[in-house]
């Protein structure tokens, strides 16, 4: 076999093989993306029921209610809309009222967004990336929350600071956020 | 004074690499010999210095000194002494500098060990890993110094997040920082294989050892942060193709390719200009994941918006250095000489196989990980890709190089004989024949998909096994013949079969965890019995308790099997009031290498707790392979050709065709 032979059949496979690895990524990307909304977008959008999506936003303060056997409901709010979200298992430690949510599951017919999976950072102050873009959109993110204390600004400085979100280490963390089951 | 100090040996560090960077380069080109040993004393000293700064920032921390910045924000004067010293590393700042720290180790061990290379290489590959710590000490200098001080010392620290308050992170970072950055050997010594315009089968042979060792590090930095993930966040999952494990995974795919192409480069003398190009993406691939996790793009673009230096920073040094080396090899590597011929049946073949299969996989991953990024950075639009995309793409890419992996080691070099590889792999086939038959029977009604992966990996372990049996003449000469044989092989031989078994034995825990884990979850008063395949847990009682820097709540459960008590399990739940966050500290009881696994949820007003109560078979498995690899990897690296044969180039040439 002459180096050209050899260099054609090497070629010819790596083609093939990349052709088929093609094929997958764009089959994948048609049935399993995830995309993400907002109360706001959902009522907007009129998503359908039975779509896949992540609703993010935050859990409105009064809304929870736990039920038997784990089921729980709560609303989801982005400032200008609420959307009612059920959900059976167990929340994430960090789930709480008045905190940033994000919950993935489909729209019931009644409008009802039933969540599978419900994701919160393990930080109590972390406010999920995809919620903080969609409230600094909608002009409801409040400057504070994200802002890096100055310790040497003054006598404040060190009780200023607990109001900052820790640097949340994701290196070193095994960095996943999420809870489902 | 300590952090003063501490930060001053960092300056001073980066004043060596400086010199490091730039004095060796300009003596291999005027071929002075004085000039070129520079950078051996320059990576010591650097050494010596970051490990001062490092010593520096980790006695702040054991010290509890709250006038720094970086302590206070992470520490806390009742954590444990074990946590104050992770913690060192359990921050950006910190892991950042030990992130230096292990570079500055391989080029010492670069330094010290390198007395065989040949000068000028030496000289060339230490300047280069210059060149990248230099970037990364002005990028902590610069943008995340951690020895700054506070103007108005607090009292008391904020402590570490909680999560990582655990025996895991002083493993797992370090680990894998041993193997993220080790690559960045094999990076060095293919930039300077490139500036020098010279390649070798020696070359390789010096690689190798490198790539090898930071591939057992980085293998088990892997399985260890999953396992710790498994455990400590209270769901039982494993692996949740998130983009920071993504960002291990692809370095790790990179380098198991470069791994076997440099086989093929030191025994054949072929692939070199391949083995130059995967050398320098598996480091590409290191820092990228180092940009993804540092620079917060991906769990929040705010901290970036913050901080923008920081993230800006490193995408600097990742342009400079991936696309600086990338444009090196489009120049020089082709005027690299061609190396030899070979039948795509042979085992250069089915190396080529496995490499093409690898670098598929990991792009698969890239795009995975990558796009949703750069969608929304495009379009604005916000997508999540999760398991499923990996699912439909990455699984299928490595059926078929599974099927491959025991025909490798089958196939002679050159040109190979498939149909004799396949003969001598009847025995493998027929054993996993039998389990998937016999699995598809236990499994009645069941996915016939379980039961075809297992068989699978019964294929891979049974085919690593063969191809043992063929080596020593088991069953076909007298045991003691086959005995000596088995003894007289090398050990690189050894450590293929071992590191082939263990993707096997990866492969079956995996399926099984997935595909037979039972599960209950509900709420459970005191006295009330959870039957989770099989076993009965009762409930006898909660209580409380105080930790060092936290309260935690008990659950006492009593495990038994047909009414006889096994042994009692205590899953927790924490509460650390420094940061008002709780973490769930499930228990777990081993039975044989499956694990039941009790995490629990909120305590209703009633005196109920929700629990979540796993049954996961074979579980343990998953971790088993991958240790399983990495002593394949020692055992490799064990092997005399790497120790002795590396120092004479020519003489290991002949060395190396006599042993054919």
């Amino acid at each position: 076999m002459t180096r050209k032979q050899r260099r054609l059949t090497i070629i010819g496979g790596s083609l093939a093989v990349l052709a088929v690895a093609a094929a997958l990524v764009l089959n994948a990307m048609r049935d399993s993306i995830v995309f993400f909304s907002t109360p706001a977008m959902v009522a907007e959008k009129h998503i359908q029921a039975g779509k896949r999506f992540r609703l993010g936003g935050l859990v409105q303060p009064g809304s929870l209610v736990r039920g038997g056997n784990l089921a729980v409901t709560f609303r989801v709010a982005d400032g200008s809309a609420t959307l009612p979200v059920s959900y059976k298992g167990i929340l994430p430690d960090l789930f709480r009222e008045g905190q940033g949510v994000v919950a993935e599951g489909v729209l019931d017919p009644s409008g009802v967004f039933r969540a599978d999976t419900v994701l919160a950072k393990h930080d109590e102050t972390y406010m999920p990336k995809d919620v903080a873009d969609a409230l600094k959109k909608q002009g409801h993110w409040k400057d504070d929350y994200g802002a890096k204390p100055d310790y040497n600004a003054g006598a404040q400085g060190a009780s200023r600071a607990a109001q900052a979100p820790p640097q949340a280490e994701q290196g070193a963390a095994p960095a996943r956020q999420g809870a489902s089951q | 004074m300590i952090a003063e100090s501490g930060h001053y040996a960092l300056v001073l560090a980066l004043g060596l690499t400086l010199i490091q960077s730039t004095l060796p380069v300009l003596g291999a080109r005027w071929r002075d010999p004085t000039l070129m040993n520079v950078a051996r004393s320059t990576a010591l000293a650097q050494l010596l210095f970051v490990a001062f700064s490092f010593a520096a920032l980790v006695t702040l921390h054991v010290t509890s000194d709250f006038s720094v910045v970086n302590v206070f924000e992470n520490s806390h004067s009742l954590k444990p002494l074990i946590y104050k010293v992770t913690g060192v590393w359990g921050n950006h700042e910190g892991s950042m500098l030990l992130w230096v720290l292990i570079l500055a180790l391989f080029g010492g061990l670069v330094a010290a060990f390198g007395n065989n290379l040949p000068l000028s290489l030496r000289a060339h590959v230490l300047a280069v890993q210059a060149w990248i710590a230099s970037a990364f000490y002005l990028f902590i200098l610069i943008t995340s110094n951690p020895f700054l001080r506070i103007a108005n010392p607090p009292i008391e620290g904020r402590d570490l997040n909680p999560v990582l308050q655990d025996i895991g992170l002083a493993v797992h970072p370090p680990m894998l920082y041993l193997g993220y950055v080790g690559f960045s050997i094999s990076f060095s010594f293919a930039v300077a294989a490139l500036l020098e315009g010279r390649i070798d089968a020696a070359w390789a042979r010096w690689v190798r050892p490198w790539t090898l060792m930071a591939w057992i590090f980085l293998t088990l930095g892997i399985a260890m942060g999953s396992y710790w993930a498994y455990y400590e966040l209270g769901w039982g999952g494993w692996w949740f193709w998130d983009p920071v494990e993504n960002a291990s995974l692809m370095p790790w795919l990179a380098g198991t390719a470069l791994l076997h192409s440099a086989v093929v480069m030191e025994k054949r003398n072929a692939l070199k200009v391949w083995t130059i190009l995967l050398s320098i993406l598996a480091f590409s691939l290191s820092l990228l994941g180092t940009f993804l996790v540092r620079s917060g793009v991906l769990t929040s673009v705010h901290a970036f918006a913050t901080d923008p230096t920081r993230g800006v920073f490193i995408l600097l040094i990742l342009c400079i250095f991936i696309g600086g080396s990338l444009t090196l090899y489009a120049w020089r590597a082709p005027a690299l000489k061609q190396g030899g011929l070979f039948a795509p049946i042979s085992r250069e073949g089915a190396l080529v196989l496995n490499n093409l299969f690898l670098t598929t996989a990991c792009t698969t991953v890239f795009i995975g990980t990558l796009y949703p990024l750069a969608l929304e950075v495009l379009t604005g639009d916000k997508i999540s890709v999760g398991a499923p995309f990996f699912n439909l793409t990455f699984a299928p890419l490595f059926v078929p190089l599974m099927v491959a992996v025991p025909f490798g080691p089958l196939l002679a070099w050159k040109r190979g004989d498939l149909l004799g590889a396949a003969q001598r792999l009847t025995a493998a086939g027929i054993a996993s024949l039998i389990a998937v038959a016999v699995l598809w029977a236990w499994a009645r009604g069941g996915s016939a998909f379980a039961p075809l992966a297992i068989g699978l990996a019964i294929f891979v372990i049974a085919g690593a096994l063969s191809d043992l049996a063929e080596r020593t003449g088991l069953f076909r000469v007298p045991s003691a013949t086959a005995m000596r044989r088995a003894r007289g092989l090398p050990r690189s031989t050894w450590g293929t079969v071992f590191a082939h078994a263990g993707v096997g034995v990866a492969l079956i825990g995996i399926v099984c965890e997935t595909t037979w884990n039972s599960e209950y979850i509900g709420t459970m008063k005191p006295d009330d019995i959870a039957k989770v395949a099989g076993y009965e847990l009762k409930l006898d009682g909660l209580t409380q308790r105080q930790g060092p820097n936290f309260r935690e709540m008990l659950a006492q459960f009593t495990v038994s099997l047909d009414g006889k008590r096994l042994s009692a399990m205590a899953p927790s739940k924490r509460n650390f009031t420094t940061r008002g966050s709780s973490t769930t500290e499930a228990a777990l009881l081993t039975l044989g290498a499956s694990q039941l696994y009790i995490s629990l949820g909120d305590a209703t007003a009633d005196g109920a707790i929700a629990v979540r109560i796993y049954h996961k078979p074979l579980v343990l498995l998953i971790w088993f392979g991958p240790i399983l690899m990495a002593f394949g990897g020692v055992l490799s690296l064990s092997d005399r050709r790497l120790r002795v044969g590396a120092p004479k180039p020519a003489k290991a040439m002949r060395g190396l065709q006599a042993a054919e």
